[in-house]
């Protein structure tokens, strides 16, 4: 596995010392997925790579989108139960922020954890009875219990999860590994993103979270579709059939190829290559999102019927394009943002996302696939221990999630919030620090993977990020 | 024809050969400071020796001459001449980790060509120039040059310049036709039509070129292409951006951006306009759209945004912007530390800001995704209005002089006071046994039977109320109460008073279970309660609020909407805004043949789900009057119920005047009248509404509080308070008074001002090169790069001055040039010495950006409409892109008719979901200042152009048109090149063409439904006299040419 990633690494590289108009000698699937063309800018930094082999090859992470409890789901908090309904004490919540309570500075009170936990598997992991599939791989995952974040608002939240930043305009982390690394599919985009929804109000999702931002847009995520044509455009024009698209495909090659042996053009060579993708996608995705060859075994493991658009269906075409070489694979599952009604809410959800996120890393490792492959599990941050009514509120100063494989030691719990599950306290780990340690199980420094716009050296984790070695396997 | 590309490529070599190797003798080793020392010292040595005064650990700073020849005790970094006597050689040079600089572990490390240059500067004397940015514009004289008959203007004077000091010669001019199709594009963002290309023909070339170029200049395709740039500098778009990226209206400040630059409005002008428009004397109706501006930020409606962060986001985003549009300068860098490599400072950002301080806005628009709400507008008439509303209004003003007072009104008058005072139905409390609310408040009851809520403020409620009626009742009435203890008195809870009751609901029967039921939160009318429900016959009230109501189907905050069992919408429903602090009052009636029963359970629904909207002060009563309305008395206005509670004898003249008129508008008589007015007032209430776009303005109000927030955090309030100041380093004007954004305006064109010309050229220069003179076109600090040609980067910009900032004198002058005209084809012997093409031995040629990717297809099929500004428009788009935005819910609904065929610079530009072809094809979100979109060839884009139906129906919308021109395939593939391409057609390219059309015909012609199915993408109605399998497969081959690279390609 190291050997492909550095070969693919030499490759590239020697790549980018040749002259800018050597396009044409490049495997197709670095045209696909991005390498930089003449357009691109400026190039990309010097040696990037810790030196290290990389531990990881793909990234599957499935976003809780709205912002999951922490409460109610990995981080039980007794103490909470026994001030439930008591004032919380002023002298933790003094000059923090706040968002929907900011009226209610003044009247915050404890709820108490809405859901019982169990401590699971050898490991003796702590996880909510709501997650019973989870609770199942608990001696497979590593919960990180001391997260925390600076948005307190969903959409700029998420863009510094995606992003490192809540400024719009800067290149996903997905983005960012096409531009350091390449893809290793020929047929599929390398970065793809799928989204579910269910259970409490869905939160809107910008396309900006799965964007290049400043990196060329061949870097962004590409949406994989449940209704309608699975990519935009995939399909034929009505009354064209194979055979007809691919006669107008030969045209349009003859004629650049015409044209181009009158007149050299570097760039010509580059778009022969990307309708010849262009077509062999119109393929390839459809088989890709075509679930019918897969054994009923494996629909009952995920808990799906059918390709439907569920989380479930999701998670399951999230192991097929991850066998098919897709370098980032997101799953957005919208419906987490519990600010009333949380019992039951958060209950509802966890019932849509439990049993797949489980299946996901079970069949992964059951294919030999979850050692080079990392699985992140959370949302853009937690909720409040305080109520809102019936609910809680937004919360970044402590919140947590789960990750699996690639590298990352199985069946243990990192860091913790204070008694109250309001602040990380120990070994808090930011948004940046996960950032810095998935880059490091690629084999790349987060500091060095750099790119020059508007005369700066930008990073996924702009001035910030450690990698915490103490999870690493 | 043949190709003349090869031929013109050997005619290059011999022109390098007539040019000759002479041009070595230009060539020197002398190390130039800006282009070749400063971004070494920049890149590598400013993040600890440069302007950010927090990171620097000793004194020595390399951004400054004085600083880095000054002795530092003893000895000196930068000793000039002497490379042995520097300590900057000695240290990087050295092999001692403990001193060798840069430090050893940092991240950026010197080459050893690095090195060699900045020895080789210090060694011939180590001059030093300040930032050529920076520098103030100096009239410049083009240089002599040894082939002045190849100029044709002062630009290849320089060009030809660097050229021979390169030892590089140019390359001969485009073929007609090309130069004419560039022009086009370029200038219009348009393929050549036929008169254009006609006038290559032409035997008088030179002037048939520059006749091409004053009329391209002269279309409004102009103003269109011109927009299309800046659009994307100043983030024009058509939502918010944040959370919903709910819509907003501000299309006529884009009309306003295309009308300036095609009446060639000064530059200067038009920059003043847009900073401060609002601030000109008696601002015009343009001007205060301009100021628009200022408010094409993000902005977020999202519930829970904290409104001093989001203040303070929406500021940075301004000051970010306003540097890199005229500026070129990253001043945003400086938001949280001193910037690294330009001498801007953390406080010097602030001071900028505050120029904006004075912007009307808010953090959080609260409830804008329901009352559209975006802060302040002007709403802007089309044209045409007033000549469209001109029949109507004669017609309204005949039937205004019918309503006057006559003696039939008079009486009808008397007997209407009459009936108000007998109006006085008796009302009994009802006094409650229980009450519960679904979600937890504190409930306590007074001794007059009203109820006032306290404790937790939910955002939605549902009050259950049981209790017993008297006998034989047949009207309910809530009367909403104010009270002291409520924000604003009340009676609701909301932060404003206001509070929205969003179903009434009487039940009978067993109470218990209801009150189970209700315990639930966020009960919706439950289903299985509908048997016992009484049904409710009217509902009227004292007052129903208007403002915010647009959207309510009932356009008001209606009694009406308590009592339709959500008919309207779970969350619409009475409410009574500005009323507040003072009582208003519901009355509910039962049918008229009903009574209601002893015991009841009365559920007050609150859903309206944002800001609280809930009763706080609250009373109910019964009546037993069959008629019992809200008070007819308290429905008249204030001012009218003062004057009828008065004893007609006591009315002095203004007001039995004021109550004649007030009659006027309810006497029985005059109905037919006032009906007819009040159809015609709706009639035109629509012509305007179609007619009018509202565009938010920037509307001046005293400035907020601006401070240093200290590593850019919003809550740190230790900062200090500044004042709207420019940086230091640009040349700060002595101001006569505390400066404003006019004055501000003023100083960003002032001559004084070196940035805004050098910017605004270069930036031309890209538009019409494919790349800047400096190529960073946002950056002109010292990260960015300095300019390929600095004198002429200087003659431009200072030319544009003396021009008084005239825009087509600026673009004639380049397209005039020699230079520009150059072909752009490939030259072998470029490849190496000048593969980036910096030195210009020849023109560029680049993907034509997206918007004119669509243009070129519409208007080689003849679909386009040429019509200038005007809303924005909804092109065909894959269904179910919007599904991830909510706040609200939309799908998207493409344009029928004519608004479907507009160029691509109208299209409906929503920041989170923009329209995937405009995407794919790099046009930018919008969220941030865009100077230069990359350019990037993926399969997607591939997809676009080959399956987007607006392709596909510009295919067939083609062959329909040649098939027409021509009867014959031969001259019909000529005129599709033509067309297409503005040039004909080659042998090998007809016969590939040829055997795609004879394939398709035969396929198609048994494949009829096939082929009907193809011919019918998009809106566009078919020509049914063409046989089906005959256009289907002219289809596939003008699908076949409009997929051509060089359908695409800027020659």
């Amino acid at each position: 596995m190291d050997q492909d990633i550095i070969r693919q690494i030499q490759a590239r590289r020697s790549f980018l010392g040749r002259s800018m108009t050597g396009m044409g000698s490049l495997a197709l699937g670095m045209l696909l997925n991005g390498k930089l063309n003449a357009q691109a800018g400026p190039e990309l930094a010097d040696n990037f790579f810790t030196g290290i082999p990389p531990k990881c090859k793909r990234v599957i992470h499935l976003c809780m989108a709205g912002g999951p409890s922490h409460l109610e789901t990995l981080d039980y908090k007794a103490k909470l139960a026994e001030l439930d309904g008591q004032p919380m004490p002023k002298s933790i919540t003094a000059g923090q922020q706040i968002a929907q309570l900011q009226g209610q500075r003044n009247s915050l009170k404890i709820l108490g954890p809405q859901h019982a936990f169990s401590k699971c598997g050898k490991s003796g992991q702590s996880i909510s009875d709501i997650l019973p599939h989870t609770q199942s791989i608990a001696d497979e995952i590593c919960i990180v219990r001391s997260l925390h974040t600076d948005q307190i608002n969903h959409d700029p939240a998420h863009t510094l999860m995606n992003t490192g930043t809540s400024i719009p305009g800067r290149p996903s982390m997905g983005s960012w590994l096409l531009y350091g690394l390449g893809s290793e599919t020929q047929n599929l985009p390398g970065y793809v993103v799928l989204t579910s929804a269910g259970g409490g109000q869905a939160q809107p999702i910008a396309s900006r979270q799965w964007h290049s931002g400043f990196l060329p847009s061949k870097f962004q995520g590409v949406e994989l579709r449940s209704k309608g044509e699975p990519v935009l455009y995939v399909k034929n024009p009505a009354g064209v059939d194979r055979p007809r698209q691919k006669d107008v495909l030969s045209a349009i090659e003859q004629l650049n190829q015409i044209r181009m042996a009158n007149d050299f053009d570097p760039e010509i060579k580059t778009k022969i290559s990307q309708y010849e993708l262009a077509f062999r996608m119109q393929t390839s995705v459809p088989e890709l999102a075509d679930i019918s060859d897969e054994p009923q075994h494996i629909l009952d493991l995920y808990g799906t019927q059918g390709a439907d658009g569920s989380f479930a269906a999701n998670c399951l075409l999230a192991r097929r394009l991850a066998e098919r070489g897709v370098r980032f694979i997101q799953l957005y599952h919208r419906g987490w943002d519990h600010h009333g009604g949380i019992k039951d809410g958060i209950k509802f959800t966890a019932n849509l996302v439990d049993q797949a996120s489980a299946a996901l890393v079970k069949d992964l490792k059951q294919r030999g696939m979850l050692d080079d492959t990392l699985v992140i599990w959370g949302g853009e941050f937690g909720r409040t221990p305080m109520a809102q009514g019936n609910g809680r509120d937004h919360h970044i100063k402590g919140f947590s999630c789960w990750m699996a494989g690639g590298g990352i030691q199985p069946g243990m719990s990192y860091g913790g919030t204070d008694d109250f599950g309001y602040a990380a306290v120990d070994k808090p780990f930011h948004v940046h620090d996960l950032h810095a340690t998935m880059l490091h199980q690629f084999g790349i420094d987060h500091t060095k993977l750099t790119y020059r716009y508007r005369g700066r050296d930008f990073r996924l984790t702009d001035v910030a990020g450690n990698v915490v070695h103490d999870i690493l396997a | 024809m043949h190709f003349r590309y090869r031929h013109q490529i050997l005619v290059a070599f011999l022109v390098i050969l007539l040019f000759g190797l002479t041009s070595a003798a230009f060539a020197q080793n002398k190390i130039d400071f800006n282009s070749q020392v400063r971004p070494i010292l920049a890149n590598n040595c400013y993040a600890c020796h440069g302007p950010d005064d927090g990171q620097r650990v000793t004194d020595l700073r390399l951004d400054q001459q004085t600083s880095a020849f000054a002795d530092l005790g003893g000895y000196v970094a930068v000793a000039p001449g002497l490379p042995d006597e520097s300590e900057l050689i000695e240290r990087i040079f050295s092999d001692d980790p403990d001193s060798v600089m840069p430090p050893s572990d940092h991240l950026k490390q010197l080459t050893a060509q690095q090195k060699q240059i900045l020895k080789d500067w210090i060694a011939q004397g180590a001059p030093w120039s300040g930032h050529w940015s920076f520098e103030k514009l100096k009239s410049r004289t083009p240089p002599e040059t040894h082939s002045a008959a190849w100029s044709k203007n002062a630009i290849d004077h320089f060009v030809l310049a660097k050229l021979e000091s390169e030892g590089l010669a140019p390359s001969l001019p485009a073929e007609r036709r090309t130069l004419i199709r560039r022009l086009s594009s370029d200038l219009n963002g348009l393929p050549a039509n036929r008169d254009l290309l006609a006038m290559a023909e032409r035997d008088d070339w030179p002037q048939a070129y520059e006749e091409a170029v004053d009329r391209l200049l002269a279309s409004d395709a102009f103003g269109e292409r011109m927009a299309t740039y800046w659009l994307d500098l100043v983030r024009y778009a058509d939502s918010v951006g944040y959370h919903g990226d709910q819509p907003i209206s501000v299309s006529p400040f884009r009309d306003y951006v295309i009308n300036a630059f095609n009446h060639n409005m000064p530059f200067d002008r038009f920059t003043t306009e847009q900073l401060a428009g609002d601030l000109l004397e008696s601002p015009s109706r343009d001007q205060l759209i301009a100021s628009g501006y200022n408010r094409l930020g993000m902005m977020s409606a999202e519930g829970g945004v904290q409104p001093e962060e989001y203040l303070a986001k929406y500021a940075s985003d301004r000051v970010r912007t306003t540097a890199s549009v005229w500026l070129g300068i990253t001043l945003g860098c400086a938001e949280c530390h001193d910037h690294k490599f330009d001498p801007l400072s953390t406080r010097e950002f602030y001071e900028f800001q505050a120029f904006f301080a004075d912007i009307k806005e808010r953090g959080l628009y609260d409830g804008a995704h329901q009352s559209k709400k975006w802060g302040p507008t002007l709403e802007v008439p089309d044209d045409n209005l007033a000549e469209l509303l001109a029949p109507l209004d004669q017609r309204l003003a005949e039937l205004t002089r019918k309503i006057v007072e006559t003696p039939q009104v008079q009486e009808e008058r008397r007997v209407w006071e009459t009936g108000l005072k007998q109006a006085d139905y008796q009302w009994q409390e009802v006094n409650p046994n229980t009450m519960i609310a679904t979600n937890q408040v504190e409930i306590t009851r007074a001794s007059d039977q009203s109820i006032l809520i306290a404790g937790a403020n939910p955002n939605t409620n549902a009050y259950a109320i049981t209790a017993e009626l008297p006998p034989g009742t047949r009207a309910l009435r809530l009367q909403a109460l104010p009270h002291a203890s409520l924000p604003k008195g009340g009676p609701g809870r909301a932060g404003n008073g206001n509070f929205v009751v969003t179903e009434f609901i009487i039940l009978s029967g067993d109470q218990t279970s209801h009150m189970e039921i209700f315990k639930t939160p966020f009960a919706k009318w439950p289903d299985e309660l509908k048997g016992t429900a009484v049904s409710t016959q009217a509902a009227s009230t004292t007052f129903e609020q208007e403002y915010g109501g647009a959207s309510h189907p009932d356009k008001k905050w209606s009694a009406a909407s308590t009592i339709d069992r959500d008919a309207r919408g779970k969350t619409w429903g009475w409410a009574i805004l500005p009323e507040t602090g003072q009582a208003n009052e519901l009355v509910l009636q039962i049918a008229p043949d009903q009574t209601l029963p002893a015991s009841v359970t009365l559920v007050i629904q609150q859903f309206h789900g944002n800001g609280s909207h809930t009763l706080g002060h609250f009373q109910l009563s019964t009546s037993v009057d069959n008629d019992a309305t809200a008070s007819p008395l308290k429905r008249l206005p204030a001012e009218i119920r003062a004057i009828v509670t008065l004893d007609p004898s006591v009315r002095d003249a203004a007001q039995k005047q004021i109550l004649a008129d007030y009659f006027l508008t309810r006497a029985p008589s005059l109905k037919t009248y006032r009906d007819q007015i009040s159809a015609l007032n709706a009639q035109r209430q629509q012509l305007i509404d179609q007619h009018t776009r509202t565009s938010l303005i920037t509307v001046s109000v005293p400035a907020r509080e601006i401070r240093v927030l200290p590593r850019g955090d919003w809550m740190d309030r230790s900062g200090d308070v500044v004042s709207a100041n420019v940086p230091a380093a640009l040349g700060r004007p002595t101001w006569q008074s505390a400066p404003n954004r006019l004055d501000l305006a003023g100083w960003i064109v002032s001559p004084q001002n070196p940035l805004t010309a050098r910017v605004f050229v270069n930036r031309i220069w890209k538009l019409l090169f494919g790349a800047g003179l400096a190529p960073v076109l946002d950056d002109f600090g010292a990260q960015g790069q300095a300019p390929s040609h600095p004198a002429l980067l200087d003659w431009l910009a200072w030319d544009f001055q003396e021009s008084g900032w005239d825009i087509k004198h600026l673009i004639k002058t380049i397209v005039i040039s020699q230079a520009y005209q150059q072909s752009s084809s490939h030259r072998q012997d470029l490849t190496e010495t000048d593969p980036e093409n910096r030195w210009l031995a020849r023109q560029a040629r680049f993907r034509i950006d997206a918007e004119f990717i669509r243009d070129h297809a519409l208007a080689t099929s003849g679909l386009m409409v040429n019509k200038v500004g005007g809303r924005s428009v909804k092109p065909y788009q894959p269904s179910g892109l919007y599904q991830h935005l909510n706040f609200p819910k939309r799908s998207y609904q493409a344009d029928r008719g004519d608004n479907q065929y507009r160029r691509g610079l109208y299209t409906h530009w929503q920041r989170q979901y923009l329209h995937p072809a405009m995407k794919i094809f790099d046009a930018p979100a919008r969220e941030e200042c865009t100077a230069a979109r990359p350019r990037s060839s993926t399969p997607l884009a591939a997809l676009v152009l080959l399956n987007d139906p607006s392709y596909v129906e510009a295919a067939r919308a083609l062959a329909e048109r040649i098939m027409k021109q021509e009867t014959a395939d031969s001259p019909r593939f000529q005129a599709l090149f033509v067309s297409a391409l503005g040039r004909s057609i080659t042998e090998s390219e007809q016969d590939v063409l040829t055997s795609l059309l004879k394939n398709h015909e035969a396929y198609y012609s048994t494949h009829l439904e096939e082929a009907k199915k193809l011919l019918s993408v998009g809106n566009h109605p078919r020509d049914e006299s063409l046989e089906p399998a005959k256009h289907a497969a002219w289809t596939s081959v003008c699908r076949a040419v409009i997929n051509m690279h060089e359908f695409v390609t800027r020659y």
